[in-house]
C-alpha cells in the first residue's frame, strides 16, 4: 500500500494505459488492449445515435416545415424512422458492421463517399500541424530544459502557456490578418485555388493528399500553391499542440537529466549540447509517444475550429455544415469515424508504447 | 515562510486561503507567474462585476440618444474600440461577454465537480460491475475530441434557439458531459487509495455506515486536488465556450455577449482588413484563459513533488515540504522519476 501512497496524484498530463491485462508478453497485451477498442466505439455510437434521436427522427429535423406533413409522413416511413427506436438502433449498428453509413439527408450522397473525400482533407492539415507542432515542440523544449530556470526557459513556458491559451481561432485570425491581409504573402483562405482544384481531379488514382498527389505528378507550380494555402492553418493547429509537447520534452527531459548514467556522461566530459540531444532526450521520448495518442483527440478537435477558420473544407468544416442543415445522418458518420480514428490511433500509441518500453505491458 | 504558519493555513482548503499560501511558498520565476496569473484571473472578475458600470453601452445596444451606432467603424472617441459589422460596441461586448464566461464556468464546473465527485466516490469505494462500467464509458468519453461532444450536446440541448439561459445552460451541460470524467477518474482513484488506509478500516470496524465513511472520511480527504482542477478546468470551459460560440452553436448576439461568437462575426472582417472587431475578443480570451492557466499551473507546479520535494497529507508532510523549499532547484533530483505512464498503468 505505501507504495501506491508515493504515487504522485494523477495529473492531466500522465496518461494511463487503458489496458486491464495483467502479466503475460507483448502478444497478450496487445491482443487485450485491441479487444478493448471495441467497448470504446460502440459506447460512443450507442451515445450519438441516441443523443441525436432524442431531437426527433432525422428527416423532420432536417426538412420539417419545408414540406407537406403528408409527404414528411410518407417519407419517414419510407425510412423507417418510425419504427421503435430500439428496432432502428439494433438496424444501425448492423449497419455499421458492414460498412454501410447510410445516405445524408441534404445532399443525398452515400455517407462513406463523403467521409473519404473530406476526410482526406483532415488528414492532410492534420499531418501538416503535427509537423509543425514537433518540429517547434521538441526542440524548443530541449532547450527550455537546458537552460533550466534562465529568462530562455522562462519565456520559452510563458510561449507554451500562450500556445494552449490562444484559440486556434484567433491564432488563425491573427496570422490571416498579418500574413494574408497587410503583408498580403499568402491566400486568405481555402485549400488550393480553383485551378490547382482542377489539376488535382483529373490525376489518376489521387491519394485526396494534394501534396503528395502533386509531388507524384512532379508538377511544382500546383505544389507551391498547395504549400502556401496549407502554411497558415497548419501554424495555427500546429502550435496548439506544439506547447503541450514543450512542456512534455522539458519535464522529461529535466528528469532524465538528473539520472546517474547523465553525471557520468557529464563526468567524462560529454558536452552539454550531446548531453541533452543524446543521453537525456531518447527515455524522454516515451512519454512524448504516449502523450501523442491524447493529442489526436485535441487536435481533431482543433482542426473543426481550424477547418471553418481557414475554410479548409474537411470533415470538421463539413460537420459544421450538416449540423447548421440538420443533416444527422451525415453528421452521425462523421462522429463515429472521429470516434473510429480515436480508438485505433490510442491503440496504436498504446503499442508503439509497450513495444519501446516493456514496463507498460504489465 | 516559517513552518509554523503554513499547515495551518492550510486546513482551510475550500476557503481561498491556499492561494495565499501557495504565495508565500513561491520564488522567483515561479511567484512572478503566480502573480501575473492572479493579477489576471483579478481583473477578469472584476470586469464581470463591474461590467454593468464601467461598459460604455449595453452588450445588444445598437443605437443612442444620438442614433444608431455606425457599422464597422474603426475605434473612436465614441467607442473606443470600434463597432462591429453588426453595429455593437466593441469595448461594451468585451466587457460584458466576462460575465457570460463566468456564469457559464461557475454552472458547468459546478454541475461536473457534483456529478463527477459523487460517481467517483460510489465507484471507488464499492467497486464491483458499477465501477466497471463507469469507467468503461468514462475512458471513452475521455478519450474522445471534447468539442465534438460539446458540439453534439448542444445542438441536442438547444436545438437551435437560445435565450440567455437557454444559451448559457445548453454550454454548461455540454462541458459538463465533457468535464464529468475528468473529476469521476481523479476521485476515483483517491477514493480506491484511501479505502484502503487505516482510518478508514478502523472506522469500518467501529460499524459506521458506507455512507457515512463516504461523507465523512473519504470526501474530505478525496477532495483535496478540487480547487486546482477547478483552475485548470475554468480556463478549458472557456475555450470550450468561445469553440462552441464560434462554430455557431452558442448563445445569440441579443441575449448576451460572447468572445467566440464575435470572433465568428470578426472571420469574414479580417479579409477586409478591419482587425478590431476580433483582435480584441480574442485578447480578452486569451488574457482569461491565461490568467487561470498560470493560477492553476503555479499552484500544480509548487505542489508537484519534483518541484517541492514531498507534498501529500497533513502537517506532518508538510514539514518535510517547507524543508525541501529553499532547495528547489536540487528537488528534482532527489524526487520520484518522472511518470513515463506506467507507475498508472497497475491502477487503472
Amino acid at each position: 500500500m505505501t507504495t501506491l501512497i508515493e504515487v504522485p496524484d494523477v495529473e492531466p498530463d500522465a496518461v494511463a494505459p487503458k489496458s486491464k491485462s495483467a502479466g503475460g508478453g507483448l502478444g497478450r497485451y496487445i491482443v487485450v488492449r485491441f479487444f478493448l477498442i471495441i467497448p470504446t466505439i460502440f459506447i460512443l455510437v450507442t451515445l450519438v445515435f441516441f443523443l441525436m434521436r432524442v431531437i426527433g427522427d432525422p428527416i423532420t429535423a432536417a426538412q420539417g416545415g419545408r414540406l407537406p406533413p403528408d409527404v414528411l409522413a410518407q417519407r419517414i416511413h419510407e425510412a423507417g424512422y418510425d419504427r421503435p427506436i430500439i428496432i432502428q438502433y439494433l438496424e444501425y449498428l448492423g449497419q455499421l458492421l458492414t460498412g454501410n453509413f447510410g445516405t445524408t439527408i441534404t445532399d443525398r450522397r452515400p455517407v462513406i463517399e463523403m467521409l473519404s473525400t473530406f476526410g482526406a482533407a483532415t488528414l492532410e492539415l492534420s499531418i501538416n500541424a503535427l509537423i509543425v507542432a514537433l518540429a517547434v515542440g521538441i526542440p524548443l523544449g530541449m532547450i527550455a530544459a537546458q537552460r533550466r530556470d534562465k529568462a530562455t526557459d522562462a519565456f520559452l513556458r510563458c510561449f507554451a502557456i500562450l500556445c494552449y491559451a490562444t484559440p486556434v481561432f484567433f491564432s488563425g485570425l491573427l496570422l490571416k490578418l498579418t500574413f494574408s491581409v497587410w503583408l498580403g504573402w499568402l491566400p486568405v483562405a481555402g485549400r488550393v485555388s480553383t485551378r490547382t482544384e482542377l489539376t488535382m481531379g483529373q490525376l489518376a488514382a489521387p491519394s485526396g493528399i494534394y501534396w503528395l498527389d502533386a509531388l507524384r505528378s512532379g508538377d511544382f507550380t500546383a505544389l507551391g500553391d498547395i504549400v502556401s494555402h496549407a502554411v497558415l492553418p497548419a501554424i495555427a493547429l500546429g502550435l496548439l499542440t506544439a506547447g503541450v509537447f514543450l512542456r512534455l520534452v522539458r519535464t522529461n527531459v529535466i528528469g532524465t537529466l538528473g539520472k546517474d548514467y547523465v553525471e557520468a556522461g557529464r563526468s567524462r566530459g560529454v558536452s552539454e549540447f550531446r548531453l541533452v540531444t543524446k543521453h537525456a532526450y531518447k527515455p524522454a521520448l516515451i512519454p512524448i509517444i504516449t502523450v501523442m495518442g491524447l493529442q489526436i483527440a485535441l487536435m481533431l478537435g482543433g482542426a473543426v475550429l481550424t477547418e471553418t477558420t481557414f475554410e479548409w473544407k474537411g470533415l470538421g468544416y463539413q460537420l459544421v455544415q450538416y449540423l447548421n442543415a440538420r443533416d444527422f445522418v451525415a453528421v452521425q458518420g462523421i462522429v463515429v469515424l472521429l470516434a473510429v480514428i480515436v480508438a485505433v490511433t490510442n491503440f496504436i500509441v498504446d503499442v508503439v508504447a509497450a513495444l519501446i518500453d516493456p514496463r507498460v505491458r504489465y | 515562510m516559517s513552518t509554523a504558519t503554513i499547515p495551518g493555513r492550510k486546513k482551510s482548503v475550500l476557503s481561498g486561503l491556499p492561494v495565499i499560501s501557495h504565495v508565500n511558498k513561491s520564488v522567483g520565476l515561479q511567484r512572478g507567474m503566480l502573480i501575473t496569473g492572479l493579477v489576471l484571473t483579478g481583473l477578469f472578475l472584476l470586469s464581470t462585476v463591474l461590467a454593468p458600470l464601467i461598459a460604455p453601452y449595453g452588450y445588444s445596444q445598437l443605437s443612442d440618444a444620438s442614433g444608431a451606432f455606425p457599422t464597422q467603424q474603426a475605434p473612436s472617441g465614441k467607442h473606443l474600440l470600434g463597432t462591429t459589422v453588426g453595429g455593437y460596441d466593441v469595448l461594451s461586448r468585451v466587457l460584458w461577454g466576462s460575465q457570460t464566461a463566468v456564469t457559464v464556468i461557475v454552472v458547468a464546473v459546478a454541475m461536473s465537480i457534483f456529478l463527477g465527485v459523487a460517481l467517483g466516490l460510489l465507484s471507488g469505494y464499492f467497486g464491483g460491475w458499477l465501477d466497471r462500467v463507469l469507467v468503461v464509458i468514462a475512458d471513452a468519453i475521455y478519450a474522445f475530441p471534447s468539442l465534438l461532444l460539446a458540439i453534439v450536446m448542444s445542438i441536442v440541448i438547444s436545438r437551435g434557439q437560445s435565450s440567455f439561459w437557454g444559451g448559457i445552460l445548453a454550454c454548461a451541460f455540454s462541458i459538463t458531459v465533457v468535464f464529468v470524467p475528468q473529476y469521476f477518474r481523479v476521485i476515483r482513484a483517491e477514493t480506491i487509495r484511501l479505502k484502503a488506509e487505516p482510518f478508514v478500516e478502523s472506522a469500518m470496524v467501529l460499524g459506521a455506515s458506507s455512507l457515512r465513511i463516504i461523507t465523512r472520511h473519504i470526501f474530505k480527504n478525496a477532495t483535496r486536488t478540487l480547487p486546482l482542477m477547478f483552475t485548470l478546468n475554468a480556463s478549458e470551459a472557456i475555450l470550450t465556450l468561445a469553440g462552441l460560440g464560434f462554430l455557431g452553436f452558442g448563445i445569440e448576439p441579443s441575449s448576451a455577449a460572447e468572445w467566440g461568437f464575435d470572433l465568428n462575426k470578426a472571420m469574414a472582417d479580417a479579409s477586409s482588413g478591419i482587425w478590431w472587431t476580433g483582435v480584441f475578443p480574442g485578447i480578452a480570451i486569451v488574457l482569461t484563459v491565461l490568467g487561470l492557466t498560470l493560477v492553476g499551473e503555479s499552484i500544480n507546479d509548487l505542489n508537484d513533488p519534483r518541484l517541492r520535494g514531498r507534498k501529500r497529507a497533513g502537517g506532518k508532510a508538510r514539514n518535510k515540504a517547507t524543508a525541501g523549499t529553499d532547495g528547489m532547484n536540487t528537488g528534482a533530483t532527489t524526487a520520484p522519476e518522472p511518470e513515463t505512464g506506467s507507475p498508472e498503468a497497475g491502477k487503472a
